[in-house]
């Protein structure tokens, strides 16, 4: 039989590899926090010939609102102006001296938070994803009650979920350096979305463990491990096939107001099948046979093992 | 067991048919015999999708002052008052907490004419003036003014309407209306105007025309005020009596003759939409609680429609691939499964009709996305199948044994995912991300339905074909996608 688990610690390197560039921009750029959360305004206008952005921007900086930036979504002749909180009547100012300027425009797109609404969304953003993680926790625990260390099962899924988290937000800390992104409540849905995913994916795995720990006695864990593995993957990639068609047709045929909304739950499923095959499992191999202390040793050495 | 799969299949079929005449284009009403009147089951289509305004207003005071949970309600119906005369069509105004009200103002075409005519405090007052005051002028008024000033006017009064109760007829009236420009002019620093009379006292308020056909608004008194006016303008004709709201002058008309029955009429220079948004002042008065605008969302009719467009082929697109893997990839079941998944489709946009559910960007998105989970199920229940048979199964066996032995996953994975959306949909309920909540709730309820439609439905349509031509693809495991 092919031997899944035994190059565990393979996996954790490529993990490893892959979770670095993102932890590095992290650290470095952290997040762009969009409006949702600072509060401020976003103002979307489509200009009936292409404009420069700068041009549009010198406008806002103009009448005296430097903390403005401008820049083109979709095509030369859409520009999302972001800058601080302002009223009705002050846009209304803003976008005739606009209008003024660059000829008739339509207005796409007009949001404005209060600075208190956007700490409110903060808060309650850190509650929601706090209470996803335990319940999905609580509800692992009740799932898996009846194997033998249940709560090892738990806690390599939450390694895998918190796995997947990072590769999803240090992607969007890179793009937010490189073509300026922001993180809002829908990339927090978003997220939250592949929270709930991931664990739908991992369960499947660890259910096939479940069944065919009582079936399959005598067997050698890493065995039932690799055996279930296999029988389950013919439909991890069916199913996360079919999850990828609908969310490519949504990403190059669907607006460009969910394109980011999309790419995170692409690049999140991607992530999640991959983190519950080569993290949460080989994770719980490692942990079944005792090998977590050699592991930490291994993983400081810095020396990967093919055993 | 053929006989309970044959109702089986003929109640899927029934409820098949149930929801393609619900779903058929622009069948837009349910009339039902046992339902008196008929019910609105359009599509509907939220802000994101068919552009329109959402604010989020609070309550303007500092944050440790508590507002009575009266005052919020009647600032809600105030809102409401408002926006209804606005002219907006399914406008929706909520209480959101304790301090805040939640406005929806589904495809509005001057959203900032409309935000500044509900979040107005609109207080309304009738001044008494000697002089013309040029509209746009900011006074001071004895009305609701903490610092009780010398009200300069007081004499007056008195010593006039002895003196014009005389010539009350029309003619020397016109004259002073022809007067008023050269004395206009008048820079009489902090002068305190008596107020006459507030918004409350009027019972009425509506937009009329003059001759010209310009707009201007009719006004009716409450009856009690009605003799207070009466007495006034009789005292004060040749006087002026400036509209004021928020201590603004909106117009100065001249008292021309004495008004006794309560009625009257303000010109000034509106347009048609100023005229409106004042009427609707006036009639609704002053809000209890001064409002501010926290949270403002505008999203245009284009950007929206042509959301839906692209959606809706990006929608088809992927069902479409969606449809023809299972179909390559499992063969004859991969089909059944396709039929069920249309039939998922169908049942999913009755739901959206019937309870209703405000489609919303992301709503559709979740919907997709539950597309592509739902079949997820059948592809459990495949692969379990197709174990079975390559161990040698008959067909019939391996189609229950894999039904069963999925059902755990399916149970365990459904359920984790419908946690997720109970937390999305309560933290989309906290701050009124009604985008949030659209996504959770068409994902949740594509889980429940997928829980039918992936087991009972796809199930049902494979035992019928089993039944009906089992004996010719026994054996033939290529069918079976093995």
């Amino acid at each position: 039989m092919f031997s899944f688990a035994q190059k565990r610690y393979w996996y954790f390197l490529i993990t490893l590899i892959i979770l670095i560039p993102g932890i590095v921009s992290l650290a470095v750029n952290g997040l762009k926090p969009s409006i949702d959360f600072t509060g401020g305004a976003a103002l979307e206008l489509r200009f009936e010939k292409p404009v420069f952005p700068s041009e549009v921007r010198d406008v806002f900086v103009d009448a005296g609102y430097t903390d403005t930036s401008a820049t083109n979504v979709g095509d030369d002749k859409t520009v999302l102006i972001r800058m601080k909180q302002v009223d009705e009547e002050t846009k209304a100012q803003l976008v005739k001296k606009v209008e003024e300027r660059f000829g008739p425009v339509t207005e796409l797109y007009f949001r404005s938070v209060g600075p208190s609404v956007g700490k409110e969304v903060t808060r309650s953003a850190f509650t929601a994803i706090g209470f996803t993680a335990l319940a999905i926790v609580a509800f692992i625990l009740l799932a898996f009650r009846k194997v033998p260390n249940a709560f090892r099962y738990g806690v390599c899924a939450v390694v895998a979920i918190a796995q997947n988290i990072l590769v999803v937000t240090g992607l969007f800390s890179i793009l937010g350096a490189v073509l300026g992104w922001e993180v809002d409540a829908l990339f927090l849905t978003a997220l939250l979305t592949v929270i709930g995913f991931s664990v739908q994916d991992i369960i499947v795995v660890f259910d096939r463990i479940r069944e065919n720990i009582p079936r399959r006695r005598g067997e050698d864990y890493e065995t039932i491990v690799n055996r279930s593995v296999l029988e389950t993957l013919h439909r991890s990639l069916a199913t996360q096939l079919n999850a990828m068609f609908v969310l490519l047709a949504l990403l190059l045929f669907g607006g460009a107001t969910i394109k980011q909304f999309v790419l995170v739950m692409l690049v999140g499923m991607l992530s999640e099948t991959y983190a519950s095959l080569f993290t949460a499992v080989p994770l719980l191999v490692v942990w079944e046979k005792g090998e977590i202390g050699g592991f930490f040793r291994r993983l400081f050495r810095g020396r990967p093992a093919t055993a | 067991m053929r006989d309970r799969n044959f109702n089986l299949l003929i109640l899927v079929i029934l409820i098949a048919a149930v929801a393609i005449w619900i779903d058929w284009p622009g069948h837009d009403t349910l009339k039902l015999p046992l339902i008196k009147g008929t019910r609105d089951i359009s599509v509907r289509l939220g802000l994101d999708l068919q552009g329109g305004t959402q604010v989020l207003l609070e309550a303007d005071v500092p944050e440790t002052t508590q507002v009575s949970a009266e005052a919020m309600e009647a600032a809600r119906t105030i809102v409401e008052n408002r926006v209804n005369g606005l002219g907006v069509t399914e406008p929706l105004v909520q209480l959101q907490g304790d301090r805040r009200i939640i406005v929806e103002l589904p495809g509005i075409k001057d959203p900032d004419q409309a935000i500044a005519t509900f979040r107005q405090t609109g207080l309304l007052e009738f001044i008494d003036s000697e002089t013309f005051i040029e509209p746009g002028t900011v006074v001071k008024t004895t009305f609701g003014t903490s610092d009780p000033g010398p009200i300069t006017p007081t004499v007056t009064p008195t010593a006039e309407a002895t003196a014009t109760e005389v010539v009350t007829p029309t003619a020397p009236v016109t004259e002073t209306g022809t007067v008023t420009p050269t004395v206009t002019p008048t820079p009489a620093p902090e002068i305190i105007y008596k107020t006459v009379m507030t918004g409350k006292d009027l019972k009425k308020a509506d937009v009329g025309f003059d001759n010209t056909g310009k707009p201007l608004i009719q006004f009716e008194l409450q009856p009690e005020s009605a003799q207070l006016f009466a007495d006034h303008t009789a005292a004060n004709v040749g006087r002026y009596l400036a509209i004021v709201l928020d201590k603004v002058v909106i117009s100065c008309p001249v008292i021309r003759s004495a008004i006794p029955d309560g009625r009257g009429v303000i010109e000034g220079n509106f347009t048609l939409e100023e005229a409106r948004s004042l009427a609707i002042q006036l009639k609704y008065g002053a809000l209890p609680v001064p409002l501010k605008v926290v949270d403002n969302r505008t999203v245009g009719a284009t950007l929206g429609s042509d959301s839906v467009r692209r959606s809706t082929t990006a929608g088809l697109i992927g069902v479409i691939v969606v449809l023809l893997f299972m179909t390559t990839y499992y063969r004859l079941p991969g089909l059944m499964a396709a039929l069920a998944l249309i039939l998922y489709g169908l049942l999913n946009f009755m739901v959206y009709k019937l309870l209703p559910v405000t489609l919303t960007l992301p709503g559709i998105a979740g919907f997709l996305l539950s597309i592509g989970m739902a079949v997820d199920a059948n592809i459990l229940v495949f692969e379990r199948m197709k174990e079975e048979i390559r161990a040698g199964r008959s067909l019939e066996s391996a189609l229950s044994a894999g039904f069963d032995r999925a059902w755990t996953s399916i149970r365990d994975s459904n359920i984790s995912t419908l946690i997720t959306c109970a937390i999305l949909f309560f933290f989309g309920s906290n701050f009124g991300a009604s985008i949030v909540k659209g996504f959770a709730i068409t994902l949740g309820l594509g889980v429940i339905i997928n829980m039918f439609t992936a087991i009972t439905v796809t199930r049902t349509f494979l035992r019928a074909l089993f039944d009906a031509v089992g004996e010719k693809i026994e054996g033939k495991h290529w069918l079976m996608g093995v």
